[in-house]
């Protein structure tokens, strides 16, 4: 037996836990933008003190 | 906020989930009552709880803002309510998709605990556009901790005014004698809501290591911005000063 019946029960079941998912990637993947430009951020600054010797 | 640990609390939030959803799959009894879709309950409730713990946490984070004047209570408060309005819309797409196999509605009115719920969340929904129309940074804190400690009293308060009222059809699955739960079943939210509360803590301290970075790295580009500037007013005066032939 499957873990989740190919049934209409377990089609709301593995919506619920794929939507729960899916959120936490978003989630997941907006903080990763926002680290990725953090860190070309830090790269300019380091490039400008570079600059400056 | 140092971020040594944060790999080990990420190691054990992965193998936590992993076990939990193995338990509610592989080994939590399928309820006698609702079938298979109960298996819902597991995911709903732990973040529920986590949700309004987050919020809870948040006003209390606000609370000690206030007290002490720290801003980093302040952040500490806003990373909390951020994270867990995002979480919120888990809780409220989740409990609808149960509601809808269970009730047949994607929505009940008349149940309590469903408009509670989303009373709080509207709430929480107004606590960004209130900390961001307000452009003083003091002012801003300020009244973010004051509205935070307000609305997470509500919480509380509120969940103790639902459970206090007779429910239409939403299920009374915790008490203060642990609910009428067969032990595997038990052991299985156990397992979920310790999954969750790690999940959050792990998300929670990320963004916060996030934006801590972010502000110490704005607040040094502002310090070389000014140094430059300094640096080139001096130059350009020692330009106009005059010679002496």
């Amino acid at each position: 037996m499957p873990a989740i019946p190919l049934d209409e029960p377990g089609a709301y079941v593995a919506a619920a836990y794929v939507i729960f998912v899916v959120l936490l990637v978003l989630y997941v993947a907006v903080m990763a933008r926002h680290i990725t430009r953090t860190r070309e951020d830090l790269r300019r600054l380091a490039d400008t003190f570079r600059e400056d010797g | 906020m140092p971020g040594g640990r944060l790999p080990i609390l990420g190691a054990l939030t992965a193998a936590a989930l992993g076990t939990a959803f193995g338990l509610v799959f592989f080994y939590a009894p399928i309820d006698a009552d609702q079938g298979f879709v109960q298996k819902i309950f597991y995911l709903h409730v732990p973040l529920g709880i986590v949700t309004l713990g987050g919020f809870v946490g948040g006003a209390i984070m606000g609370a000690q803002f206030l007290r002490t004047r720290d801003r980093r209570w302040d952040l500490r408060s806003y990373v909390a309510i951020h994270l867990s309005l995002v979480l919120a819309v888990g809780v409220l797409a989740t409990g609808s998709i149960w509601a809808r196999a269970s009730w047949g509605h994607w929505w009940v009115w008349s149940e309590p605990m469903l408009v509670s719920f989303l009373v709080v969340f509207l709430l929480y929904c107004c606590y960004q556009p209130l900390r961001f129309a307000i452009q003083d940074p003091d002012l801003q804190a300020r009244a973010a901790a004051a509205f935070a400690v307000m609305a997470g009293a509500f919480v509380p308060l509120n969940f103790v005014a639902v459970r206090l009222a007779e429910a239409v059809t939403h299920p009374r699955v915790l008490s203060a004698t642990g609910g009428q739960m067969p032990g595997a079943m038990r052991l299985t939210f156990v397992a979920g809501l310790l999954a969750m509360a790690l999940l959050y803590v792990l998300l929670w301290r990320l963004e916060l290591l996030r934006k801590t970075t972010a502000i110490e790295l704005r607040a040094l580009r502002r310090s070389l911005d000014e140094r430059t500037t300094s640096s080139i007013q001096s130059f350009a005066a020692a330009d106009q000063r005059p010679t002496l032939h």
